[in-house]
């Protein structure tokens, strides 16, 4: 499996958008999992708020290390994947798939995330 | 502006060539993990995980008066101990905090070697000339933390897998003592029955060009590699405190529920006494706890303890999710009023009271 999908959108705070019709999908990358060590904790907005694009909606934490996730797009929750509330572990075993965290009816752009390519090069200045 | 360069341990090498991530720890390039440190972790509750722990330091502490200065810098009484044993020992500035706290090996009562923390190496040596020299004990203090790699092999098969190397004499080590024997090609090494994770194990003091076979020959044995990831929830669960997060100047060890480090009767005084006997006899203000979440949430260091109510009472020093309890633990300081076991707190985390109990530390206690 690719760390980074070709067919997903991203952020620089690594994050993962897949569009489904009218909503989008977001989770956290590969890289993001693999920086945060093991996972033990997510907390995710309630369905029906408001997000705004850039502002924190929730947090994961590993043994180590507390993180908070950013919003993409503005748009209304309309699900959470309440599934990872208790098997956080989730997140490092398959962070594109069963980890998504929510979605999103997005109300802003998507054309301002990075595609594949352009995370692929985000990380690699990271890197050095 | 550039970050000096990181320090590093005779391992380093290894530990990126088995594809460790590597993190900043007292200004020594660590490993924070090698795979999983939930992993990591449960190798060390039933099985064996090794660490790299060469970062920490060894002051060496020789001649006539040598017993004299432990008893001066200690808490712990030194001579309460044998030659071939060790102690845990609070190492105090005159108002009862801790410069550090260390292990003491008394290898005979002229000669003690001293094991301190990594990033307290510089400040622990220049304390202890200082009192040597201001008190004019006939004595030598040396910094010896280059001659030594120190790796801990931990865990329920820790016997085996040091055996393997050292053969079975390392059986007969009691717990908190140690020996003099060959380590695989140093013949001068040191095997402790030490350690930092609440389980059996040893701590082996080798030579640094050994090192590298050492942890190879460990490997075989067995052992899992382990990082500061898991060293941290080892202790944690152990109830053992961090310093720097549960310890540090500004806290005795009566306050860090560490008493039994206090030896004050029937023997020459340490610095800082007098305030551990005045915390004894009155109280101490404040009381290192364990709390157990009640809530969902992770209680981290920083955070505020509350009472229901919302007053304040204390402060979280170290905080994680429990591995083996599978449950949020965190060690706090807590007013005297408010700790006693099973009372019920709260965590402020990100703005929210979540519930939490005092508990006795540890979290966890191995079988017998």
């Amino acid at each position: 499996m690719s760390t980074i999908p070709e067919t997903l959108k991203y952020t620089a705070e690594h994050e993962w958008i897949r569009q489904e019709g009218d909503v989008v999908v977001i989770g956290i990358t590969h890289h993001a999992q693999d920086q945060l060590g093991d996972v033990v904790f997510v907390e995710l907005p309630e369905v029906g708020r408001v997000l705004s694009a850039g502002k924190a909606f929730g947090v994961v934490e590993s043994v180590k290390a507390v993180s908070d996730l950013y919003a993409p797009v503005d748009g209304e929750v309309v699900e959470i994947n309440t599934a990872l509330i208790d098997k956080p572990e989730t997140v490092n075993a398959d962070p594109y798939g069963e980890a998504w965290m929510m979605k999103v009816k997005p109300t802003s752009s998507l054309a301002s995330l990075l595609d594949a390519a352009g995370y692929e090069t985000l990380l690699k200045s990271i890197a050095k | 502006m550039n970050a000096p360069a990181l320090r590093t341990t005779p391992l380093t090498e290894r530990h990126r060539s088995l594809g460790a991530k590597m993190v900043d720890f007292g200004g020594f390039d660590m490993p924070l993990k090698y795979t999983s440190e939930s992993a990591e972790h449960t190798a060390v509750r039933e099985g064996v995980g090794i660490f790299d722990v060469s970062h920490m330091g060894e002051i060496l502490i020789e001649g006539r008066d040598a017993m004299q200065a432990l008893q001066r810098l200690l808490t712990n009484d030194a001579a309460r101990i044998s030659d071939g044993q060790a102690m845990y020992a609070g190492l105090l500035n005159e108002r009862g905090g801790f410069v550090d706290d260390v292990i003491a090996y008394r290898i005979s009562p002229t000669r003690f070697l001293i094991c301190v923390n990594a990033g307290n190496q510089e400040t622990d040596f220049l304390w202890i000339r200082a009192v040597v020299a201001g008190c004019g004990f006939e004595c030598t203090v040396e910094n010896v933390s280059a001659n030594y790699a120190q790796i801990a092999v931990q865990g329920p098969k820790a016997e085996d897998v040091v055996a393997t190397l050292c053969g079975g004499a390392v059986r007969d080590i009691a717990g908190y003592h140690f020996r003099g024997m060959p380590v695989l090609d140093d013949g001068d090494a040191i095997v402790a029955r030490t350690g930092y994770t609440g389980e059996d194990g040893f701590e082996l003091y080798v030579k640094p060009s050994v090192a590298v076979s050492v942890w190879d020959a460990l490997l075989k044995a067995g052992a899992t590699p382990c990082g500061l990831a898991a060293r941290d929830t080892l202790r944690l669960e152990a109830g053992m405190c961090l310093y720097g997060n549960d310890i540090d100047a500004d806290h005795t060890p009566i306050e860090a529920n560490l008493g039994w480090i206090v030896k004050l009767e029937d023997r020459p005084p340490f610095i800082g006494a007098d305030v551990l006997r005045g915390q004894k006899a009155k109280g101490a203000p404040r009381l290192l706890r364990g709390l157990l979440m009640m809530e969902r949430g992770i209680a981290r260091a920083g955070y505020a303890v509350t009472t229901a109510g919302g007053d304040a009472v204390g402060t979280v020093t170290s905080g994680t999710q429990s591995p083996h309890l599978n449950q949020a633990v965190a060690m706090a300081y807590l007013s005297r009023e408010h700790a006693a076991p099973d009372t019920e707190l709260m965590v402020v985390v990100r703005g929210k009271p979540l519930k939490a109990k005092v508990v006795r530390l540890p979290f966890y206690r191995r079988p017998a």
